[in-house]
């Protein structure tokens, strides 16, 4: 990790990733009129500069928790707290990014990475940091094409470029390979390990891929059916680079399932 | 790459069909050869067939059709000499030859067999008589029409798209505004005429507003849809990364919306060309609609038939014009949207 940390893509020392406190999180929406639950006393911590994955079945509430840690909406009752303050209005130290890349089509890749910085105003003095991450991501040839030019795999690296040129504390992935073809899905997920191991940030991934998972993240917080409440919290403790084959990922594949009640398909 | 690759052939394929339609140099262009004889041939009428109602300039309309003939000839031999407006003329050869018959069917049923009663139709060299004799009336006219148009129409367009980002944007704009625009944008804006006349000091300043009231209600519509239909998610996304309220309105969504605007500003054109002919022959005392009010009252039905293929030919260049305009603002659609 050490190693890493001396790229090009500036990471101020001092910083880690943050803490992230949720406790007894519950939140409804109105559905015609009904309340509708999605989220049950929800309550975990993530250490600075740990990678969580949030597993669960489609449609459990996970990614509603990730728009609460981004302060796009509000819980019903609990609190989320970030370095021990209670989250409020979003902000570029904690960056979503979404399943679909959802570029703006009429900037071109470099005006997309750019857009954290011009909306804060710092354009103009760390413009060099575009250049830098989209290094990073492998796009340093394609800063003027437009997204309809991209690949899905190229937009979804873009899509993280425009996050990470904001420095985020951290970062919430709301299943962002899960439109990808499985190749680069594979390749993808070994280059956003090594991101965040360059970035050194807290992250938390919502995926319903058990694999995914286990292969990227070093804790797996497995989620029953809505409303969604946590039924298991298993420890993924193998060093990075870690390899598909490994028969404890295996291992720990089957306890995951189990805790999904899909033991039976195993 | 490949993905680069694959779209930038998929429009440049689009974009080529005028080009491909067009023969490849050095292939004989059969079409223009035919053009040219017809045209050649439209002249030797207009010159050697007796006239039964004279009238001057017929050596002139012959000498402007052998000048076509040798211009197609000209594209002809050299090919791609004039450049683009040779892959032009190429493209449009068989228009070309219909209207060399069109032209040569047109001089027989009037000035050689009279077929078409004399007030009420023109020969064409009697349109041509009108753009000689008449030219500098007509092109201060065409100046005082465009004008108008222009000053009614910059202030509708900047109205109605002010007026459209504020109404998609701010429900309580949206809540007082949405019931007058329902009320009054279907009216017709010249039935507002009157009572323009009596408001405003001069029936100039009286022209420019209603030209630009029918201008403002499509550009509104459209860029209030256009304001509304911009995908949530783009406003998320910019929250995240920390954009303030203006941001997300001058960056995210009138960027997005703009495709919607311009379709506005193409159908607020559209409807301001009648309304600025109406308040010409009503209320100004120049300009193209004025001049048709005026050949109509003298029965100069030449001078009026002169006047609308100008106004034709005004209306469909200012729609050109707005379609570079679009092409350029909204390049990036190219790989999107066919055109």
């Amino acid at each position: 990790m050490v190693a890493v940390a001396k790229s090009d893509f500036q990471t101020p020392s001092h910083r880690t990733g943050v803490q992230v406190n949720i406790s007894a999180v519950s939140h409804q929406f109105e559905l015609e009129g009904a309340p509708l639950p999605v989220l049950d006393q929800v309550s975990f911590s993530v250490e600075p500069g740990q990678f969580v994955a949030l597993l669960g079945p489609s449609g459990c509430g996970k990614s509603t928790l990730l728009r609460l840690l981004a302060g796009l909406d509000h819980p019903t009752s609990g609190s989320l707290r970030v370095d021990g303050e209670e989250i409020g209005d979003p902000g570029p130290s904690r960056i979503l990014v979404f399943q679909d890349p959802t570029l703006f089509p009429w900037r071109t890749v470099w005006d997309n990475v750019a857009l954290g910085l011009e909306a804060q105003g710092i354009i103009k003095t760390s413009g060099g940091r575009v250049d830098a991450v989209l290094r990073l991501v492998g796009l340093d040839g394609f800063a003027k094409a437009h997204p309809h030019q991209l690949s899905g795999g190229m937009a979804q690296r873009v899509a993280l470029a425009r996050a990470l040129v904001n420095d985020p504390r951290l970062l919430l992935l709301d299943e962002p390979l899960g439109k990808l073809d499985s190749l680069t899905r594979l390749t993808m997920q070994a280059e956003l390990v090594a991101l965040w191991q360059k970035a050194q940030m807290t992250a938390i991934l919502v995926t319903h891929d058990v694999e995914e998972a286990l292969f990227l993240t070093q804790r797996v917080l497995v989620f029953g059916p809505r409303p969604a409440r946590i039924v298991a919290d298993i420890p993924v403790d193998l060093p990075y680079p870690r390899h598909r084959g490994d028969p404890k990922l295996g291992e720990l594949r089957r306890v995951a399932l189990q805790h999904l009640g899909l033991a039976a398909n195993w | 790459m490949t993905a680069i690759e694959a779209n930038d052939t998929a429009f440049s394929a689009a974009r080529g069909t005028s080009a491909q339609s067009a023969r490849k140099p050095g292939r004989f262009w059969r079409t223009g050869a035919i053009a040219a004889v017809l045209w050649v041939g439209s002249a030797a009428v207009i010159e050697f067939w007796p006239e039964i109602i004279p009238a001057p300039y017929g050596r002139e309309l012959a000498i402007l059709s052998v000048l076509v003939a040798a211009l197609l000839v000209l594209v002809l031999t050299t090919g791609s000499l004039l450049g683009k407006t040779a892959v032009w003329i190429r493209y449009y050869g068989p228009w070309f030859a219909v209207a060399a018959v069109g032209l040569g069917i047109w001089e027989v049923v009037t000035a050689k067999l009279a077929v078409l009663p004399v007030p009420f139709f023109s020969s064409p060299q009697g349109i041509l008589e009108v753009y000689i004799d008449d030219w500098a009336r007509l092109s201060e006219s065409v100046l005082h029409s465009v004008l108008l148009l222009a000053k009614g129409y910059f202030f509708g367009a900047v109205v109605g798209f002010t007026t459209g980002v504020t109404i998609g944007w701010s429900r309580a704009a949206g809540y007082w505004v949405h019931p007058i625009l329902r009320l009054i944008g279907p009216l017709p804006a010249t039935a507002w005429l009157p009572l323009s006349f009596f408001i405003f000091p001069s029936s100039g300043s009286a022209s420019v507003f209603l030209i630009a009231l029918a201008t403002a209600f499509p550009v509104t519509i459209l860029t209030w849809s256009g304001i509304a239909s911009v995908n949530r998610d783009y406003y998320d996304i910019a929250r995240t990364l920390g954009a303030s309220r203006w941001f997300l309105i001058f960056k995210v969504a009138i960027p997005a919306a703009l495709p919607h605007v311009f379709v506005g500003l193409f159908m607020g054109l559209g409807t301001s060309f009648a309304v600025l002919v109406v308040a010409e022959m009503l209320g100004v005392k120049a300009g193209l609609g004025w001049y048709l009010q005026w050949a109509q009252g003298w029965a100069a039905y030449a001078n009026m038939y002169a006047a609308l293929i100008v106004m034709a030919l005004m209306c469909s260049s200012l729609i050109t014009i707005l379609f570079r305009i679009r092409d350029r603002v909204l390049s990036w659609q190219k790989g999107l949207v066919r055109w």
